[in-house]
């Protein structure tokens, strides 16, 4: 099988690349691409650092052979950054210390945006259910899930209007 | 839901900053690296990637202890991709001990396996190639035939006479200290202690080898620089042993590398030992290009050294009002088929005995033992925390076989200022008593009176 041409939506903007046969949109991203956020800790979908949003949804971008998703929308965490400017999530993480190594931090707040997008009130049990795909060895995990409430009530303040 | 953001009560220190005038203390500071974290711009070492960057993959021994007959290489060269195998002949000082420069002795581990495997998946063969699946496929493809050798994979087995034995360097199944073959405290006369107890209460403790499991897998790149030197972009925990050891190993002077480290996603000890760092460099010279060497999860959790096995029995004189007479102490570390740093790790086992706890007559051997598993190494606290699982076990099974609250045995044993101990040190700053009696307010356990009225400065209680 030769390899080809793969189109994505990434962070808003089209980008076309050579993928070889079965390439992972991990390895798209990080190696044809240059988006480094996302982290190959395992490789077989065990630790959700690769964690990135194909139309909005969180996958192990791992285990996902790019050919699949052509023509998708992706997310990664350079996109959440756009403009400079951190948001609710990624300022709640820094203040609630919700990061220390930062190894899986992106998978984490990828996940967390996907969340927010679709539930903006989680309970607490959401949080929980929503990463526990991704595993932290550095924090605990409570920190963690304060950050992603502390962020929820932060977004859902900004959007009362005064 | 009620929570505190950050992990610093401000509220508890408050009174202590507004006596001291401190102004650090108690202050919620923002760590120097967490925007980078979360904007995914901090740059760890897989993030370097270098032009031409070759990948290479290692050919792993699958035995546990076996005589080398052969290696053939030639299948392993004809994949695509392949670009160099490399054996041991490849290195050019290719037996070390991480911490020879602090003068341990003696070099007992081949970067690549020689004539022999000692433990399943020890480094036999290093594959370098265009990519690395190819590289992959090379080190799959590499052949290596093996004449068994009997293998021991227990501490006192080990020790048994007539044990296979597992480390040649060595000589022997356990590290020798000063002529000495454990790590020993003799203080006082335990058996008589023995003798004389009220109770006498000898109970046994196993651990199991346990993975630090980062998330970010242990690995390396290495880029020829244009100046002559190797650039050396690592997870390691432990720049300048990387640096020395590479540099010895590789025959060259110090100033021959740059280390470009200090970013490391997760380590907790696991990535302390130089095992990925040397083999890459002798790549890099060998292709003259860039090489990267990463674990996969699989290495990481099978071949990179995890916290020691360590098996522990202890032996108490105790007396009916719980005073703890005497404690004798027999402890392996299964240090797996090397050094690395379990010679250390055991040597802190024993200066932790017998726990923070006056006891007139202690009796230690603790050894560091070879066998022929994994080779173990550092992880948070190594030779202290699993003695202090012991320790602490033992101290509440003491409580309950006499019925006492487990609390005021430890404060009536617990170390006060002023105390030998049982290195014949003297005890200072000693803080126990005030920690105990702290935790049992926070924890709303009620102590007696006179538990309360104890103090580490005084001998008020006993
Ligand atoms: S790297 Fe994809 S889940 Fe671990
Ligand atoms: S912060 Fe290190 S793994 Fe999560």
């Amino acid at each position: 099988m030769p390899s080809q041409i793969v189109s994505l939506v990434v962070n808003g903007e089209r980008r076309e690349f050579i993928a070889a046969p079965g390439a992972t949109l991990l390895a798209c991203l990080r190696e044809s691409l240059g988006l480094i956020a996302a982290k190959r800790g395992c490789a077989q979908g065990a630790c959700g650092t690769c964690t990135v949003l194909v139309e909005g949804r969180p996958e192990a971008s791992c285990l996902v052979p790019v050919e699949t998703v052509a023509g998708a929308s992706v997310r990664t965490l350079e996109g959440v950054t756009a403009g400079g400017e951190l948001d609710e999530v990624q300022s709640a993480f820094i203040d609630c210390f919700a990061t220390q190594c930062g190894f899986c931090t992106s998978g984490m707040i990828m996940v967390a945006e996907a969340l927010l997008e679709r539930n903006p009130d989680p309970s607490e049990d959401d949080v929980i259910e929503a990463v526990s795909g991704n595993v932290c060895r550095c924090t605990g995990y409570r920190p963690i899930v304060i950050a992603i409430m502390e962020a929820a009530r932060r977004r859902r303040e900004r959007a009362v209007p005064r | 839901m009620t929570y505190r953001l950050a992990p610093i009560d401000t509220g508890a220190f408050a009174a202590e900053r507004d006596d001291t005038g401190l102004t650090v203390v108690g202050s919620v500071v923002q760590r120097s690296d967490a925007r980078g974290h979360v904007t995914g711009r901090t740059e760890f070492f897989e993030d370097v990637a270098p032009p031409r960057l070759a990948h290479l993959k290692m050919h792993r021994s699958a035995r546990h202890h076996a005589r080398i007959a052969g290696v053939d290489v030639t299948a392993a060269l004809a994949v695509p991709g392949v670009l160099r195998v490399l054996t041991h002949a490849d290195v050019p000082n290719n037996v070390y001990t991480v911490l020879k420069l602090i003068g341990v002795e003696p070099d007992d581990e081949p970067v690549l396996a020689v004539d022999k495997v000692r433990y399943l998946g020890e480094p036999v063969c290093a594959v370098i190639a265009e990519t690395e699946a190819a590289a992959l496929d090379g080190a799959a493809a590499v052949e290596v035939s093996y004449e068994d050798l009997p293998h021991v994979l227990d501490v006192e087995e080990a020790l048994e006479e007539g044990a296979p034995l597992v480390n040649e360097y060595q000589g022997q199944n356990h590290f020798v200290y000063e002529g000495h073959h454990c790590r020993r405290i003799r203080f006082g006369d335990v058996e008589a202690a023995f003798a004389r107890a009220d109770h006498v209460f000898e109970w046994r403790y196993q651990s199991s080898p346990i993975e630090q499991a980062p998330v970010e897998t242990t690995g390396c790149v290495v880029v020829p620089q244009a100046d002559g030197r190797l650039r050396i972009h690592s997870d390691t925990q432990a720049c300048f042993f990387t640096l020395d050891n590479t540099a010895l190993i590789l025959g060259t002077p110090f100033n021959r590398l740059r280390i470009v480290g200090g970013t490391v996603g997760g380590g907790f000890g696991g990535k302390v030992d130089v095992v990925v760092e040397p083999i890459a460099c002798v790549a890099a010279m060998a292709v003259d290009r860039p090489v990267k060497f990463v674990y996969d999860r699989a290495e990481e959790m099978q071949v990179s050294s995890p916290r020691a096995a360590e098996r522990i029995v202890i032996k108490d004189a105790v007396m009916d009002d719980g005073r703890v007479t005497g404690r004798k102490v027999t402890l392996y570390v299964d240090a797996g088929a090397y050094a690395r740093h379990s010679p250390y790790g055991t040597t802190k086992a024993a200066a932790h005995l017998p726990g923070p706890y006056s006891i007139p007559n202690v009796w230690a051997d603790c050894h560091c033992v070879f066998t022929n598993r994994t080779p173990s190494s550092a992880m948070r606290g190594f030779g202290v925390t699993i003695a202090d699982f012991a320790l602490e076990s033992q101290m509440d099974r003491i409580a309950r076989a006499l019925g006492m609250d487990p609390l005021r045995l430890r404060l009536i044993n617990a170390y006060r200022d002023g105390d030998v101990k049982a290195h014949r040190k003297i005890a200072e700053g000693t803080a126990l008593v005030e920690v105990i009696q702290k935790a049992a307010e926070l924890a709303g356990h009620d102590l007696p009176e006179d538990c309360r009225r104890m103090s580490s400065t005084t001998r008020e209680g006993l």
